[in-house]
C-alpha cells in the first residue's frame, strides 16, 4: 500500500492527466495514514532497537524470534490469531467511542464482568438447554453487563461532564474488585480450591475451534464484529451522526442530533463488544469465570485501537499483529533470557511514537489534492 | 485498659493510621499532578511514572544501601518521564491524554523488565518518626509511627498554596494554564513553562512511588501499585486544583483504602474485595457530585483540555 505514497509518478500525473485525478486523490487520501503509520512503527522499532543493544541483546535476533513465535509456522499463526480475537473486541470498545470523540479506556472492566455474567447465566441451563442457545444466553448476559458498565461511562460523561477516561477507568478496578467478591464468594464453586473459579462448563458446553484450525469460534465472532462496527460507522445514518457529533458537538446539537443518545448508545455498544470479550474467555478458553479474566486485553486493545486510527477494518490486521507479538513473547523469554515484560516495552514504544506522528498528519502536499494544483 | 487488644477502638485507630500511611503517595501524584494540571496540560501517565519511581528507588536503595538516594534516583527518572510527556505534547495535534495513556503502558513495562531480578533481594526502609511514645498501648505506639514523607508532603503542599499565589513561578505557572495566548503575549513560551511543570509533576509522582516500594507496603513487584497514579488525577479535580484540597483529599482516599484492611483486623471478613473498591467508588461519587454538564468547574486551569 505505500507504493503509492512514494511513488514519484503520483505527483507527475496529478497534475496532468486529468481523467486518472479522482482515482489518484482517493489513493493518494488513502495513502497518508498508511505511510505514516509504516513510518510510525519503524521509527518505534528502531528505538526499541536501541534499548536492546542497550541491555545487551541483539535486536535482529528479538526480531527473529518474534516472527517466529509470532508467525513462523501454522502452529505460531494459530496462537496469535487465538490471542488477537480477545483484542479485537476490546480494540472496538475503544474505537467506536473515540469516533465521538471519547477516549474510553476501561475495557478491561467489561470484559471481566462480561465474563463473571457469562459463567453465571449458563450455570442454571447447563444439560438443559443445547449448547448454542447456552452461548446465545451468555453472550446476551455478558453484553448487556458490558455495555451498561461503559455506557455508564458515556452517560456520566454527557449527563454529569465527567470525565470518561477516568470514570472508565475507576469503573474497570471496580469491576475487578465486583469479579473477585463473586468469584470467591456468591459464585464460587466449592471444588476450585487453589484458583477460586465459578463452575467449570462441561466439556461438550465449551465453544469449540474452527473446522480445520486450532483457534477458536471467538476469532469470528471479532472479525464479524468489526465489520459491523464498520458498517455502522460507515453507512448507517446513525454512525454518519456520531460521526459529525464526534468532529463538532456544537455542530451536531445545532443540527438538532440527539448526542447524548448517540454518545450512550455508542459507549454501550462498545461496552457490549468488550463483554462478549469476556464471555467467550469463558466459554472458548476458562471454561470459567475466575482471575485470569483481568489478563490484560483491555488495556492492549487501547493500543490495537489508536493503532488503526479507530477505524474497525483496521482493527482486524493490527489485533493480529500485536496477537502475534504477544504470542512470541514466551520464546523470547526461554531463547534470549528477556523478561516477559519486553513485549511491554515494545507495544509502549510503538504506541507513543504512533501518538506522536499524528503531528504529520496533512503536513505532506503529496497526500494532499487540494495542494496539488500547481501555479 | 488491656495492653492487646482494644477492641473496636481498633477500627476508627486503623483507618488514622492507614489513612496517614496509604495517603502519602497520594499527597505527592496529586501535588504533582496539580503542578502540571496548573500549566494548562494534563499528565495522565503519573501511573506509569509511578510504578518507575517505585522500581528505581527500590533497587538504588538495594544497590547503595541507602533510601535517601533511592528516591533521589526515583525523582529523577521522574522528572525524565515528565519531559518526555511534555516534550511530545507540545507538537501540534498531538493529545496529551492520549499521550499518558501511552506513556502509562511504557512506564509500567519499562519498570516491569527492568525491574525484574529486583523482585527478590530486600532494600532498606526510608525512616519514620515514632511519635507514639507517649501512650502505652501499642497500637497506638504504631499508628503514630509516621513516616517523614508524609511531613514532607504536608510541608510541601502548604508551600505550593503559597507559592501558586506569591511567587513569580507561581503565577507564571497560572498565566500559561488559564490562557496559551495572554502568556505568549507576556513573552512567556507556553511550551517550555508546560514541559517544565510536567517534569516536576513526574519527579514529584516518583517520590509517592518510591514511598510505596521504600516504606508501605515496602516491597518491590508488579501489582505494587492499585491505581494510586490515576485516582490522583480524579483526585485533583476533586481539589479544585488546590495543593491544600489536595492533602486533605489525599486523607480522605487513605482513610477509604485503609477501611477494609481495618474491618479484617477486627474479623470483619465478609465482603472484603467490596472493601478494597472503597476507593475507587468514592472517587467516582466525588467526580460525578462535583462536575456539572454546563458549566466548567470552578476553579480549573482554562487551557486544560481535560474540562473542556
Amino acid at each position: 500500500m505505500t507504493a503509492e505514497a512514494n511513488d514519484p509518478r503520483l505527483s507527475i500525473a496529478a497534475g496532468g492527466n486529468a481523467s486518472f485525478r479522482p482515482l489518484l486523490e482517493w489513493l493518494a487520501r488513502r495513502a497518508e495514514p498508511v505511510a505514516i503509520g509504516l513510518v510510525a512503527i519503524l521509527i518505534g522499532l528502531a528505538l526499541f532497537s536501541l534499548f536492546i543493544l542497550a541491555v545487551g541483546k541483539s535486536p535482529l535476533t528479538l526480531f527473529q524470534l518474534m516472527y517466529t513465535g509470532g508467525f513462523g509456522s501454522w502452529f505460531s499463526i494459530q496462537n496469535s490469531l487465538s490471542r488477537a480475537a480477545p483484542l479485537l473486541l476490546t480494540a472496538l470498545c475503544v474505537a467506536l467511542p473515540a469516533r465521538l470523540g471519547l477516549v474510553i479506556i476501561g475495557a478491561e472492566g467489561a470484559v471481566v464482568l462480561g465474563g463473571v455474567a457469562a459463567a453465571a447465566s449458563a450455570m442454571p441451563f447447563v444439560g438443559i438447554v443445547p449448547p448454542i442457545v447456552l452461548f446465545v444466553f451468555m453472550a446476551i448476559a455478558a453484553m448487556v453487563v458490558g455495555g451498561i458498565w461503559i455506557g455508564f461511562a458515556g452517560f456520566l460523561r454527557h449527563y454529569r461532564g465527567v470525565n470518561e477516561t477516568i470514570s472508565s477507568l475507576l469503573l474497570a478496578y471496580i469491576a475487578i474488585a465486583l469479579m473477585n467478591q463473586f468469584v470467591e464468594g456468591l459464585l464460587r464453586d466449592p471444588a476450585s480450591l487453589n484458583k477460586p473459579s465459578t463452575k467449570p462448563l462441561p466439556k461438550d458446553y465449551m465453544l469449540g475451534q474452527i473446522p480445520g484450525m486450532d483457534v477458536h469460534w471467538g476469532l469470528v465472532i471479532g472479525v464479524i464484529a468489526c465489520i459491523l462496527s464498520w458498517v455502522l460507522i460507515e453507512i448507517t445514518s446513525f454512525g454518519f451522526a456520531a460521526r459529525i457529533a464526534g468532529g463538532n458537538v456544537r455542530a451536531a446539537q445545532i443540527q438538532g442530533l440527539p448526542v447524548g443518545k448517540l454518545i450512550v448508545g455508542f459507549t454501550a455498544i462498545a461496552g457490549g463488544f468488550a463483554g462478549l470479550a469476556g464471555m467467550i474467555e469463558v466459554a472458548a478458553v476458562q471454561g470459567s469465570a475466575n482471575a485470569s479474566l483481568a489478563a490484560g486485553y483491555g488495556y492492549t486493545g487501547i493500543l490495537v485501537a489508536f493503532l488503526a486510527r479507530h477505524n474497525p477494518l483496521a482493527i482486524i490486521p493490527v489485533a493480529i499483529l500485536l496477537g502475534g507479538i504477544s504470542a512470541s513473547g514466551g520464546l523470547i523469554q526461554r531463547r534470549m533470557g528477556l523478561p516477559d515484560a519486553t513485549v511491554l516495552v515494545l507495544q509502549g514504544t510503538l504506541f507513543i511514537v504512533i501518538l506522536f506522528c499524528e503531528t504529520f498528519y496533512g503536513r505532506f502536499k503529496i497526500f494532499n489534492p487540494d495542494l496539488w494544483k500547481r501555479s | 485498659m488491656e495492653d492487646t487488644g482494644i477492641g473496636l477502638w481498633g477500627v476508627p485507630l486503623a483507618i488514622f493510621a492507614g489513612a496517614i500511611r496509604v495517603s502519602t503517595p497520594f499527597i505527592f501524584v496529586s501535588l504533582g499532578e496539580t503542578i502540571t494540571e496548573r500549566s494548562g496540560r494534563i499528565n495522565l501517565g503519573l501511573e506509569g511514572t509511578l510504578v518507575f519511581g517505585a522500581m528505581t528507588a527500590y533497587a538504588v536503595a538495594v544497590m547503595t544501601g541507602s533510601p535517601t538516594l533511592g528516591v533521589l534516583a526515583a525523582m529523577a527518572t521522574g522528572a525524565i518521564f515528565g519531559t518526555i510527556h511534555g516534550w511530545i505534547c507540545k507538537w501540534p495535534k498531538v493529545n496529551d491524554i492520549a499521550i499518558g495513556i501511552a506513556m502509562m503502558q511504557f512506564g509500567l513495562g519499562l519498570a516491569f523488565f527492568l525491574g525484574k531480578s529486583f523482585i527478590q533481594p530486600v532494600a532498606p526502609k526510608l525512616p519514620s518518626i515514632p511519635l507514639g511514645g507517649w501512650s502505652a498501648v501499642p497500637q497506638v505506639q504504631a499508628a503514630l509511627n509516621i513516616n517523614v514523607l508524609f511531613f514532607i508532603g504536608a510541608a510541601l503542599a502548604l508551600f505550593l498554596w503559597w507559592a501558586f499565589r506569591n511567587t513569580r513561578i507561581g503565577l507564571t505557572l497560572r498565566v500559561v494554564g488559564d490562557s496559551t495566548d495572554a502568556a505568549r503575549a507576556m513573552g512567556i513560551s507556553p511550551d517550555r513553562v508546560r514541559l517544565l511543570a510536567t517534569a516536576a509533576g513526574g519527579s514529584l509522582a516518583a517520590i509517592g512511588g518510591a514511598y510505596l516500594s521504600l516504606y508501605y507496603p515496602g516491597s518491590w513487584n508488579e501489582g505494587i501499585s492499585s491505581g494510586q497514579g490515576l485516582m490522583a488525577v480524579a483526585l485533583v479535580i476533586f481539589a479544585r486544583w488546590n495543593p491544600i484540597g489536595c492533602f486533605l483529599a489525599a486523607l480522605l482516599f487513605g482513610g477509604a483504602g485503609a477501611l477494609g484492611p481495618a474491618l479484617q483486623s477486627v474479623g470483619v471478613t465478609q465482603g472484603y474485595y467490596l472493601f478494597y473498591a472503597a476507593p475507587y467508588v468514592l472517587t467516582l461519587i466525588i467526580l460525578i457530585a462535583t462536575s456539572s454538564p454546563t458549566r466548567s468547574l470552578a476553579g480549573a486551569p482554562g487551557a486544560l483540555s481535560l474540562t473542556k
